[in-house]
């Protein structure tokens, strides 16, 4: 298996992200599963928005884009449909998939159009420095929610299955090793694939709700995110203090890319 | 020239794109514009190109702009509440030097407007409506048949300068129906995708400019392995902090048009050899501006014509040579009076210019534009 470190873009890094920061686990994480499925890397495509997640296409030695606040999707829409033997991974955030991005998130799910979604949330905007986002728990404070948030935060994965994904999965910074599985798989799913990655903020998220150390956050998160089998096992009561990770939701439905393809024979274009 | 056909300004523009090779539309449905999306859905896929309708005005260029990038010729048509949306991805092709092209078929604004009327309201829009510093290249058809040449050009323009182009088309070009006879493939020149001259091995850099200062960024998937971002970049295509990379990329992406404007400013002149008046318009307005201008002839008025096509940059070479040639020029547009103050700018008072406005979502008659005629040479005749 190729090194996942050639996989970056050794002269950008250091990286910019705060000391404690869990996004270059996850960045580490899609390195190493395009390494296991070893993908072409003049073949495959990174593309973010905007944020501190989105800054991960910069260190990756790939075609890489850097796109507008939330529009990461409507890009790597454009990008598969123009050339489909690309693979296309797209890195976003909690504001930017969720808040500015929500509409596109939901219709790219609904089309099924082979995309791997890689969500950091770090469940703050930390780039601005600690604003609540769609994702930040009930009575969490950010510079915007000094009194503590009352918006009901969106569960992600829930979003991404009744809008149409086709493989959802939950992982974590904590459980470093079963993410990269969990990337892989997501990759490998012809169709629409969302992965939430739960990361640790401890600068603009932590330190204002008094969770410690990004070492604290992470040992939070082992805790609170478990397996779906032993999250089903729980409890009604038991379940609003934890989170199931692992692959939650699989479906089989055609991709977008490809039906369109049928389309283009159909017109004949396939001669042109 | 292939046979005569009966056919609509937004159809011409439509086939007039994929004709200088679009294989990529994406879009949203938005009177009066959408004949141009309904065009692309039926014939994309019979060349092997792509169409997508997408969830809102803003994915409807983020999505071209992705396909540009991996090297399909793209482009998105849509008319006032929607090139709002598209203003904010209209400056990140500008500073990603992303070849796209978008279509506005103007209507009546602002907001929601009269949608089913004709306006010219759009034209500071079109040049000023994303932030910051940028240029713009904005090309307005007068005719049905023109509709189809200016999507050639806009394409070309797209791709050789790689920047977004805007067709300024207006709900009377768009929905007019004229005879017309289209050039057959082997006359319309194409400019192709520009592709790096260079290898990585041999030092390649995305964005460095080349001789005509626009870079040569690979297509994805080429094995180039670039990085593309909004943020102000160096010629590596990383994002720079540097005060002088930023000063010289801003001046760069102005300087890469501007050293070329008098080549892409397209114009006509009518009856302007004793002309001591001049009607300067465009689009729609052009039309009835014509023949007001021929019966202001008739009645034995001095007045000529000039019809613009490229509305920007503003013709600054062609307005302040017209001022030094008339007396007066007028300016009937179909707005509350927009590109009459680049004219009065660049006329710099050496000819009279009266604006001719018009924003009771009809188009003007004849009579309307000539009696501003009579009015502008009896005035200037003192």
């Amino acid at each position: 298996m190729r090194d996942y470190e050639t996989f970056f873009r050794t002269n950008r890094l250091p990286h910019i992200w705060c000391p404690g920061c869990g996004h270059g686990i996850a960045m580490k994480a899609i390195a190493k599963a395009i390494a296991k499925l070893d993908l072409d890397q003049d073949k495959t495509v990174i593309v973010s928005g905007i944020g501190c997640s989105s800054r991960a296409s910069g260190y990756m030695d790939f075609d890489t884009l850097h796109t507008a606040h939330g529009r990461a999707l409507p890009f790597a829409t454009g990008i598969k449909l123009a050339n489909p033997e690309l693979n296309v991974i797209v890195i976003t955030g909690d504001g930017d998939c969720m808040a500015i991005g929500g509409n596109h998130f939901i219709h790219a799910a609904r089309r099924n159009i082979d995309l791997t979604v890689i969500l950091f949330n770090n469940n703050i905007y930390g780039m601005t420095g600690g604003q609540a986002s769609p994702l930040t728990p009930v009575e969490k404070k950010a510079t915007t929610a000094p009194y503590g948030t009352f918006d009901r935060p969106f569960n992600p994965c829930e979003v991404a299955k009744t809008a149409g994904a086709t493989y959802i999965a939950r992982g974590t910074a904590f459980h470093a090793a079963p993410l990269v599985d969990l990337i892989a798989q997501g990759i490998q799913n012809k169709g629409f694939s969302f992965i939430e990655t739960l990361v640790q903020c401890p600068t603009s998220y932590g330190r204002r709700n008094k969770m410690g150390s990004a070492a604290a956050m992470l040992k939070d998160m082992s805790e609170t995110v478990i397996p779906l089998a032993a999250y089903n096992r729980l409890s009604t009561e038991e379940r609003n203090e934890k989170l199931p990770s692992g692959v939650l939701h699989t479906d089989v439905f055609p991709e977008y890319a490809a039906e369109y393809a049928k389309i283009i024979k159909q017109a004949g274009g396939d001669k042109a | 020239m292939s046979e005569a056909r009966l056919m609509q300004g937004n159809e011409a523009c439509a086939e007039g794109a994929v004709a200088a090779g679009v294989r990529f539309f994406g879009g949203y449905p938005i009177t009066p514009s959408t004949e141009i999306a309904e065009y692309m859905a039926v014939n994309l896929p019979k060349v092997g190109g792509n169409f997508i309708q997408m969830e809102d005005e803003i994915a409807g260029i983020g999505v071209i702009l992705g396909a540009s990038l991996a090297g399909k010729k793209a482009l998105t048509a849509t008319s006032g509440p929607g090139f709002s949306l598209k203003q904010e991805l209209i400056g990140y092709a500008a500073i990603a030097e992303i070849p796209a092209v978008i279509v506005n078929v103007q209507r009546m604004g602002p907001s929601t407007g009269q949608p089913t009327s004709p306006a010219q309201a759009d034209i500071m829009q079109a040049r000023w409506g994303t932030h910051g510093d940028h240029p713009m290249i904005a090309l307005s058809p007068w005719t049905v048949r023109e509709s189809f040449d200016v999507a050639v050009k806009a394409v070309n323009y797209s791709e050789r300068f790689r920047t977004p182009v805007i067709i300024l088309l207006d709900e009377v070009v768009g929905h007019l129906r004229e005879r017309v006879e289209l050039p057959s493939a082997h006359e319309i020149e194409i400019y192709p995708r520009r592709m790096p001259n260079t290898t990585k091995a041999q030092g390649y850099k995305a964005y460095t400019p080349m001789e005509d200062l626009v870079p040569n960024p690979a297509n994805f998937g080429t094995g180039y392995r670039i990085h593309c971002t909004g943020l102000v970049h160096d010629e590596t295509g990383f994002p720079s902090g540097s005060p002088k990379v930023t000063e010289q990329t801003i001046h760069r992406l102005h300087e890469k048009i501007m050293r070329v404007q008098d080549e892409i400013t397209h114009y006509d002149e009518f009856f302007m050899d004793d002309a001591e008046i001049a009607v300067v318009a465009f689009g729609g307005t052009a039309r009835t501006a014509y023949a007001a201008v021929e019966a202001a002839r008739h009645a034995g008025q001095k007045v000529g014509m000039v019809r613009m096509m490229t509305i920007w940059p503003f013709a600054e070479n062609v307005m302040r040579n017209l001022a030094k040639r008339v007396k007066g020029i007028l300016v009937p547009e179909m707005n509350y009076g927009q590109y009459v103050y680049e004219v009065e700018r660049a006329a710099a008072a050496q000819a009279r210019v009266v604006s001719l406005p018009k924003y009771d979502a009809e188009v003007f008659t004849p009579d309307e534009i000539k009696q501003a005629i009579e009015k502008l040479a009896a005035e200037v005749a003192k």
